[in-house]
């Protein structure tokens, strides 16, 4: 057993203690026929050299190939700053802060955190942190449905635009409750105000709205906010907090603004590592606080008026409330906002700019490279930022499967959920990619094209 | 001891304008003045975020000011009952944060991911074999989106068969807050059932309760009054009877971590803290990891993504692949945009296998054995156990109710003023029905000096309260603040800094930075 302390004399004078002869004494309120003896089907122990053997040797397994994939995760160059001081003990191994006096320094940061992504998005207040990007826009239907009390049909609109993953998390969050997800089609690669014609008549309570959408393309925001509006829905955005560096906060969206806004922390510093852990965030209006899931951070004073930090509104949250509860979220992604939160503060508003600007850049290099592969063209004819469509000139998957054995992730196959593209591959460069990655990547898929259709 | 115990500033006021990191960021010839090409002018922010303009020094120092703030399970004994505050090995981080983990991308293809996958397969198959279930999704998480993920199979299995009427849910009131609010955002109704004086569940009270309309009972076993329900195999059979589900909560699982297991007692879906349990970091608030197990009727429910093996042939040998909607048409579906906290599957794979089969055996006896031999010595000590009569779990409770009656002093005080004795508060006021209540859970990582020197620290507040009450009441003295004002935090909301309020923190003797 290997992290415990205890020394035999130790445990011998414990039990005197206790009054008990043995260690298996103090198990005997449990029925005898439901002990086991052992757990056979757990291999013997490692010890750490051996463990790091061999999670090395997986890790290398699967190598570290040229990446080109976004569809809502993003690889960014992330500060050595910022897993040093994350994964410093009192911030990596501290719980939840409830004790406020003994987790000012979390609290703070959590403060620090709320204030820069609400600026950013351009709203007045956030939350601590969702699961993901995902589950937050599920959690954001929720909260649309509280706040917007004279709508009474619980029906949320979703353009097939909105990232797929999140749509179907989203379902899968509200489903139970009655909530209807309902997808609206964009044939043209972006939402428009046509697509949303035939619910202009009828009670719904909130138009999703993601900007950039899953293409990379950029949504026409202001239209569609102030069309939803007049429509009495609110609008819940779903944003990429790099694009903020450049892009209009979902605050300033139209005449009133978005009344909701979320995604994902990850492209914050976050690394890629399978899919998580991210941080969603959520962020609204004053007038809507009250409706937020998850926990809040205050700056308040202490006994003797000194500033200090503490959980406030609690009685939305299930340790207070209960079955009322605003969600049953409990431990959330504090550690990847501590992340996100020094990310931020090492990019400042200038380094975000250029992040977001250096990807977008790249992106067009990228697309511009592409299109003279011979079998490639570049769907969807709009802005865009740091993602795009491309189409081939045949299925997509043994494509990217001869891509990965030449060491490149050549972008996400989007035949799946959007059979209606064709063969199309969703691709995406950030400012990690230099014109050389770019340049391999264009030379390889052009070889890969001109041997399938040698073996065709 | 490391704490910090100056206040730090906020990092704005640090701020000024043309300072900054520069080392981090693109060299791009772009300036963020100047539009991106092709974006329209009407989609472009017009002013700058507020975000701190301050150099990378600055940065590093700030934050690690602010962790020096903290107290942590790497600075102090932090017996948080319910939270399994145990030792969190360094090596679950190192090896997790491997470049080859850190730069895979989720929609990578998993010819590029079958070292990771590996990992994860073995991961489900080592928890299906500490829990007794027949199969293991780790997508959810934390616990309550594990409990989310549970109680949301129960009602597609009530709903696949037809049986459209149940939608009650039965907790405990003693069950944690996720409990009930689970229920409720699965479209349930919850029923609540009282605990006895002994701790353990009424079980009359819950052969009232259940009918046609159970979907099932949501139970922590032991419970979080920190004893064994030792009527569960009777509990599961009037559950099951009536037709409805058990659910395990499996924030205690430390406790019987190979002694018993919640598939043995009757259990068909359990979620795992693997932030508790196995030890991954709880990071200040996340993030965790809530893998459900479920029993053999459950199997085709699970939330998506699970990883499948299929057995290899001559040198590929295996090979892993998610199994997605197509394997398994009546998931639950997706609760994660991708396979959840994926990271922190890494750390708890990492620690199984560094416990090994012996190892995990241990966990549970030594988490149970620091437990009662804590409760035996603040009994002796003049605090009152809960369930004297009982044996601890992992965790157990003192009330303070004499103390709060007597003299004046609750839990709550005791649990402040053990932060000015370098020691973190147990969980107070939680479980509810105990009045004063201080849950405590030393976990086995402990050794007998840290417990000696935290019931020398409950003794000493004793007779602080019995002498000085005020002082303790007051507690506690040796921080950086003392306690808030939470009715202002409340009431004046001040949620996000903003320029004008920078109170700007001039040096005093009190907090001037030594430099
Ligand atoms: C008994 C119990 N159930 C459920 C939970 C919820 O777990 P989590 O915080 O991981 O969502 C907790 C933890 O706080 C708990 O102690």
């Amino acid at each position: 057993m290997p992290f415990n302390p205890q020394t035999p004399g130790d445990v011998e004078q414990m039990l005197a203690t206790i009054g008990a002869s043995k260690v298996d004494d103090l198990f005997d309120e449990i029925p005898k026929d439901l002990r086991i003896e052992s757990l056979a089907g757990i291999p013997d122990a490692l010890n750490e050299m051996d463990i790091g053997k061999l999670m090395s040797a997986r890790a290398a397994q699967d190598g570290t190939p040229l990446n080109f994939i976004g569809a809502g995760a993003y690889e960014h160059h992330i500060p050595s700053a910022v897993w040093a001081l994350t994964t410093r003990g009192e911030f990596y191994s501290a719980y939840t802060p409830y004790q406020a006096e003994a987790s000012q320094g979390t609290l703070q940061l959590i403060y620090e955190y709320q204030t820069m992504i609400t600026s950013l998005t351009g709203m007045d207040v956030s939350n601590a942190s969702l699961y993901d990007g995902g589950s937050a826009v599920g959690e954001s239907a929720l909260m649309a449905i509280r706040a917007h009390r004279r709508s009474k049909s619980q029906r949320i609109l979703v353009p097939t635009t909105v990232n797929p993953f999140y749509r179907k998390a989203a379902v899968s969050t509200v489903g139970n409750q009655g909530v209807k997800l309902e997808e609206v089609p964009c044939p043209k690669g972006s939402l428009s105000i046509a697509d949303l014609e035939k619910y202009a008549d009828e009670d719904v309570t909130a138009l999703v709205i993601q900007q950039p959408n899953f293409f990379g393309v950029l949504e026409d925001v202001d239209a569609l906010t102030d069309w939803a509006h007049a429509h009495n829905m609110l609008v819940i955005a779903s944003v990429n907090p790099t694009s903020l560096g450049i892009l209009k906060p979902p605050g300033e969206w139209g005449t009133k603004g978005a009344d909701i806004a979320c995604g994902d922390c990850q492209p914050l510093g976050v690394p890629l590592s399978s899919g998580g852990p991210y941080a969603g965030f959520l962020t609204t209006k004053m007038e809507n606080v009250r409706q937020m899931p998850g926990r809040i951070v205050g700056r308040t004073v202490d006994m003797d008026g000194k500033q200090g930090f503490a959980l406030t509104l609690q009685a939305r949250e299930q340790h207070i409330r209960r079955g009322k509860a605003t969600s049953n979220i409990c431990t959330n992604q504090g550690l990847l906002v501590t992340a996100a939160t020094i990310y931020l503060s090492l990019m400042g508003p200038e380094g975000l700019a250029r992040v977001a600007n250096a990807c977008h850049a790249r992106t067009n290099e990228l697309l511009a490279a592409l299109a003279r592969v011979k079998g490639v063209k570049v769907a969807f004819d709009r802005p865009r930022f740091h993602e795009a469509v491309v189409q081939l000139d045949r299925p997509v998957a043994p494509v990217i499967a001869d891509l990965a054995r030449k060491g490149i992730v050549g972008g996400f196959d989007l035949s799946n959920d959007y059979p209606e593209l064709g063969n199309a591959l969703l691709v995406c460069a950030t400012e990690t990619r230099t014109r050389e990655d770019i340049q391999k990547y264009a030379d390889a898929l052009a070889e890969t094209l001109k041997a399938a259709v040698r073996a065709a | 001891m490391a704490m910090q115990k100056h206040p730090e500033k906020i990092i704005f006021e640090y701020s000024r304008p043309g300072r900054g990191a520069f080392g981090q960021w693109p060299t791009e010839r772009h300036s963020p003045n100047e539009p991106a090409s092709g974006i329209p002018a009407n989609l472009l922010r017009k002013r700058k975020p507020l975000l701190p303009e301050v150099s990378e020094l600055e940065v590093v120092r700030h934050f690690t000011k602010l962790s020096q703030l903290n107290f942590s399970i790497d600075t102090h004994f932090y017996p948080l009952g319910s939270c399994t505050m145990k030792y969190n090995p360094k090596a679950c981080n190192q090896y997790a944060m491997l470049p080859g983990f850190l730069g895979r991308h989720p929609l990578a293809p998993e010819s590029l991911g079958q070292g990771f996958l590996a990992c994860m397969y073995e991961l489900q198959e080592m928890l299906k074999e500490v829990t007794g279930m027949q199969g293991v999704a780790l997508s959810p998480m934390a616990g309550a989106h594990g409990e989310f993920a549970g109680v949301a199979m129960i009602r597609a299995y009530h709903r696949a068969r037809g049986d459209l009427a149940r939608n009650e849910i039965i907790v405990p009131d003693a069950a944690h807050g996720t409990n009930p609010a689970t229920a409720v955002m699965c479209g349930c109704v919850v029923r609540e059932i009282p605990t006895k004086d002994d701790g353990d569940i009424d079980v009359e009270a819950l052969r009232q309760v259940v009918g046609p309309n159970t979907a099932g009972i949501m139970l922590t076993n032991p419970s979080t009054c920190g004893v064994f329900e030792r009527r569960i195999k009777e509990v599961a059979k009037i559950v099951h009877d009536a037709g409805g589900l058990l659910y395990y909560d499996g924030a205690n699982l430390n406790a019987i971590l190979g002694k018993v297991r919640p598939g043995d007692m009757g259990f068909d879906v359990i979620h795992m803290n693997l932030h508790k349990t196995f030890s991954t970091p709880h990071g200040g608030g996340g993030p965790g990891a809530g893998a459900v197990g479920v029993s053999q009727r459950l199997l085709p429910f699970m939330p998506i993504p699970v990883v499948g093996k299929e057995a290899g042939v001559g040198k590929d040998g295996d090979r892993y692949r998610w199994l997605t909607e197509k394997d398994l048409p009546q998931s639950i579906g997706r609760l994660s945009a991708f396979m959840g906290n994926a990271g922190v599957l890494i750390r708890a794979y990492i620690y199984m296998r560094m416990l090994g089969r012996e190892g995990m055996h241990r966990v549970g006896e030594y988490a149970t054995l620091n437990a009662n031999y804590l409760m035996a010595r603040l009994a002796r000590a003049g605090f009152d156990p809960a369930y004297p009569g009982r044996r601890a779990s992992h965790e157990f409770i003192i009330t303070a109710k004499k103390q709060k009656d007597v003299l004046g002093v609750s839990a709550m005080d005791f649990a402040k003023r053990l932060l000015d004795y370098g020691f973190h508060a147990p969980t107070t006021y939680f479980p509810l029905l105990v009045p004063e209540c201080l849950l405590i859970e030393p976990t086995e990582t402990e050794s007998k000096e840290a417990l000696d020197g935290f019931v020398d620290a409950m003794i000493a507040i004793l007779r602080e309260a019995e002498t000085q009450p005020d002082y303790v009441k007051t507690a506690p003295h040796t921080m950086t603040v003392r306690r808030l004002d939470d009715v202002r935090a409340a009431r004046q909301l001040d949620l996000t800094w903003k320029p004008a309020t920078s109170q700007g923190l001039r040096p005093t003797p009190e907090n001037a930075v030594p430099s």
